[in-house]
């Protein structure tokens, strides 16, 4: 009977002692940075691997650039700031998602531009066609009611 | 057609050469220590009122070596002044490759954590930019200095804009 009691108080010691460790190691705003410094650096680009966002990126400069990026969030400086503080050195390209601009609107708006030309590109083809094989003029009755006639008459 | 014309142009350009920002712009302020006299530093309002080049290198810089000669060269020619930014570089180690491959540099800066390198947008070593008198910059070339970009692009606007 003494002996359960001792081991339970040693698991509730034990249990209490993870839960502070736990609490130790993951302080709320610490996390909070955290998942903000994530989510900005899969928007951002490393410009020696290009097609690699900075969170992935193992490249050197990609390391320099994730310290600025966090000193700067560190310092109280928005999303927005952040990513302009970038643009400011390394132009849009920094950015994954390219922003809309006079330079960019063909990029933006290609795709879109093809789909409409190719559906009216499309719809002038139908109608040609409609025009160049016109369909055949309409029976008469007296045709129509002998062909009639002969179609029964085969199945029968 | 038109999916045949867009390929000719983008293939065609080089991926790597990112169009910078910073030309027309004021040149980002700086002040370090210079590779030769650490306890010297540089800063670049001490290069107003002459046109010059900045030029970023380090001695673990491969491409660096193969425009090198020709920043030597050019040097020689005393044209326009070269300085350097040893970039994320141990100075020790950039000062034993000067040593050993010549130093075209009026001065060298040492950069060693890429801070001013991050100012100036440089993501490929070596990078060179053409810097006039009120410190605007006019030109960058990203990757290694040719013999052709510096007669008929640098040099012809080095010329100009001593005027």
């Amino acid at each position: 009977m003494n002996r359960t009691l001792r081991s339970c108080a040693c698991a509730v010691v034990f249990a209490l002692t993870l839960v502070i460790i736990a609490a130790a190691a993951s302080p709320a705003p610490d996390a909070a940075i955290e998942t903000r410094l994530k989510k900005l650096e899969t928007e951002l680009r490393c410009l020696v691997c290009q097609n690699q966002t900075l969170a992935d990126s193992n490249a050197e400069l990609a390391e320099d650039l994730r310290r600025e990026v966090r000193q700067l969030a560190l310092s109280g400086k928005s999303d927005e700031e952040i990513k302009s503080y970038l643009v400011a050195r390394y132009g849009d390209f920094v950015l994954y998602k390219p922003p809309l601009k006079s330079t960019t609107w063909l990029l933006w708006g290609g795709p879109f531009a093809l789909l409409v030309g190719g559906g009216v590109l499309w719809w002038v083809i139908l109608r040609r066609r409609e025009r160049a094989a016109p369909l055949p003029p309409p029976m008469d009755t007296a045709a129509e009611a002998r062909a009639r006639a002969r179609l029964d008459a085969y199945e029968e | 057609m038109l999916l045949v014309a867009f390929l000719w142009v983008g293939l065609g350009r080089d991926p790597r050469e990112v169009p910078s920002p910073l030309i027309g712009k004021p040149a980002p302020a700086f002040k370090l220590a210079q590779l030769h006299a650490p306890d010297a530093l540089l800063s670049n309002d001490d290069l107003k009122g002459k046109v010059w080049l900045l030029n970023v290198w380090a001695s673990w810089c491969v491409s660096c070596r193969v425009e090198h000669p020709l920043l030597v060269q050019l040097a020689k020619a005393n044209i326009v002044p070269v300085y350097g930014l040893d970039y994320k570089d141990k100075p020790d180690d950039g000062r034993a490759w000067l040593a050993q491959n010549g130093n075209p540099y009026t001065t060298s800066i040492v950069d060693q954590d890429g801070r001013v390198g991050i100012d100036y947008g440089v993501y490929g070593v070596p990078e060179t930019f053409l810097i006039d008198k009120t410190g605007i910059i006019r030109y960058k070339q990203i990757g290694p200095l040719t013999a052709e970009a510096l007669q008929h692009k640098i040099l012809p606007m080095v010329r100009e804009l001593q005027q």
